[in-house]
């Protein structure tokens, strides 16, 4: 009847991720919880946290904030990452997809828009409030925004891959959002984000942490919105970036194994 | 000879300690409506899931447009249309903007306007999906099933909570697709809207084909075993017969019998018959 192509993969993973925005924007529960959560918390814990690192002239309330950049793209990467895909399987989305010409890939494309343009989104919040509230001081050596760069990406796409993989493992969306919500928290405080410095924390709990990739995303803003004189507060005393780079792409390549092995369309096979 | 739309044969399908489809046979020719009726969980769906690529098959022999369902590609799905049976996704959309989306997913899709206004939701077009009744829904349910102007559309269970108005809205909507050429298989467990559509009806229970015609001779019904009843000075009579006419010509030899009546078995009687014992 026609010859005309079938539209690329990149053309509708760009419409998809429009498609995926305007869906996650007008959803109030989803805007309130991964994105307005993370920033509350900032403002309300930041304020309450009162003493300083006496040799740095640094206090904990701007440790906690450049903590908190790391905790929120891990919000609007994993958290939100992994919950979508299983309301996506629950309410016939993906079943709508498999119906159609579509790709998987298309599908994941919008998925990444909608992670990397909410995380960004994210982090400028949290930077709005941390220097206007708490102040914390933007960097402003091209060298310190490059690290942020390579955080950012080695961050945002390990956890949305964990995120993928931890949705296949979810049998119901309320169980989905309470455990990947369970185990963000925990991933919190063992990794330092709530208790300052992450020295404070019991050398156990460090270590257990130090397996996953809140860490390290943490360490890795922390050494970008901190002066270098706070290094000496780190577990190793350094900032450890390369460490930081190591974990995060061995996460990377876990996650994409991870969620590419276990990636389910429905729930009946 | 054209290739008939759908051909399945042999086709089974087992679940963890259960079988629900066992040994199907179909064929649809194309340009055929065509309906798969039986009781709840009948196979129907899973039936229909399996030949649009949905799921996995365990046995048999499956061909939809030429190509195996378990492996046809991006294409394949290109020409079907499929209208499944409970989706809520897209809630925060609205109408117009889902049909607009899924219209860039085809190689040549209907106009997304026409469609909207083709399936009554003109009006709805601006309205974000979780603002739709449930018969609305389903209006764009089969909206984003036709806007790829798919040759062959799967119905699974379209009218399943309408209004009866609602149904005869819809179809004609229906009607419409087919008088357009389009192939349509239909699942439902309503008796009329089979007898209503469809061009050639199988019913299914227990995984089975139980049965396969037009809807009125379904069963053999239209030449099968008749009712005679007549009363006499004895009281009330009932005879089952092959052939009434003669039947009755001999009984009666010229004179009047009081109440007679002749009766077939109406599609309900077929059908409950056939799907005997469920429900």
């Amino acid at each position: 009847m026609t010859a005309a192509a079938l539209p690329g993969t990149l053309t509708l993973g760009l419409a998809q991720g429009g498609v995926e925005l305007r869906k996650f924007f007008r959803q109030r529960e989803a805007v309130a919880f991964t994105f307005a959560l993370p920033a509350l918390l900032l403002a309300l814990l930041g304020s309450i946290f009162g003493h300083s690192f006496a040799d740095t002239g640094v206090t904990a309330a701007q440790v906690f904030a450049a903590s908190m950049v790391g905790s929120g793209i891990v919000s609007t990467s994993f958290v939100s990452m992994g919950t979508a895909i299983v309301f996506d399987r629950e309410d016939g989305t993906l079943k709508r997809l498999r119906g159609t010409p579509i790709p998987a890939g298309a599908y994941f494309l919008g998925k990444i828009v909608l992670v990397v343009v909410s995380s960004l989104a994210e982090v400028a919040l949290l930077l709005v409030v941390g220097t206007l509230l708490l102040g914390l001081h933007l960097p402003t050596s091209p060298e310190k925004w490059l690290t942020f760069a390579w955080v950012f990406v080695l961050a945002t796409t390990s956890c949305a891959l964990l995120g993928i993989a931890a949705s296949s493992a979810a049998r119901s969306p309320n169980g989905a959002t309470a455990v990947m919500n369970l185990l963000y928290v925990g991933f919190q405080f063992i990794s330092g984000v709530f208790v300052t410095p992450i020295t404070a924390l019991p050398a156990t709990m460090v270590y257990v942490a130090s397996f996953f990739p809140l860490k390290w995303i943490c360490q890795g803003f922390r050494s970008v919105f901190l002066p270098d004189s706070m290094a000496a507060y780190e577990m190793a005393g350094t900032w450890e970036l390369g460490k930081v780079s190591l974990v995060l792409g061995a996460w990377v390549v876990a996650g994409l194994v991870l969620s590419r092995s276990t990636f389910r369309w429905t729930d009946n096979r | 000879m054209k290739t008939p739309a759908v051909r399945v044969r042999g086709l089974r399908k087992e679940y963890p300690g259960q079988v629900a489809v066992h040994e199907v046979d179909l064929e649809i020719q194309s340009g055929e409506v065509f309906a798969l009726l039986g009781p709840n969980g009948a196979g129907k769906t899973t039936t229909v899931e399996i030949l649009e690529g949905q799921r996995k098959r365990t046995a048999g022999h499956a061909e939809v447009l030429g190509e195996d369902p378990g492996t046809a590609g991006r294409a394949w799905r290109a020409r079907i249309g499929v209208v499944l049976q409970t989706v809520n996704d897209a809630a925060q959309l609205t109408v117009a903007e889902s049909v607009r989306h899924f219209a860039r997913a085809y190689p040549n899709p209907r106009d997304p306007d026409e469609v909207v206004e083709q399936v009554g939701l003109a009006e709805k077009a601006g309205a974000r999906i979780r603002s739709l009744s449930g018969g609305q829904r389903r209006r764009l349910d089969v909206a984003l099933g036709i806007i790829g102007r798919p040759e062959l559309l799967f119905l699974d269970e379209p009218t399943t909570g309408f209004d009866p108005e609602a149904r005869r809205q819809f179809w004609q909507l229906v009607s419409g697709l087919a008088r357009e050429g389009t192939t349509i298989l239909l699942t439902t467990h309503y008796l009329d809207e089979a007898e209503a559509l469809a061009d050639r009806v199988a019913v299914l229970a227990r995984g089975r084909i139980v049965a396969e015609g037009t809807p009125a001779d379904l069963g053999d019904r239209t030449r099968g075993e008749a009712m005679v009843r007549w009363r006499d000075d004895d009281g009330l009579h009932e005879e089952r017969t092959q052939f009434p006419t003669k039947f009755i010509t001999q009984l009666a030899e010229g004179r009047e019998l009081a109440e007679l009546t002749v009766t077939r078995p109406s599609l309900e009687d077929v059908y409950l018959s056939l799907i005997g014992g469920q429900e």
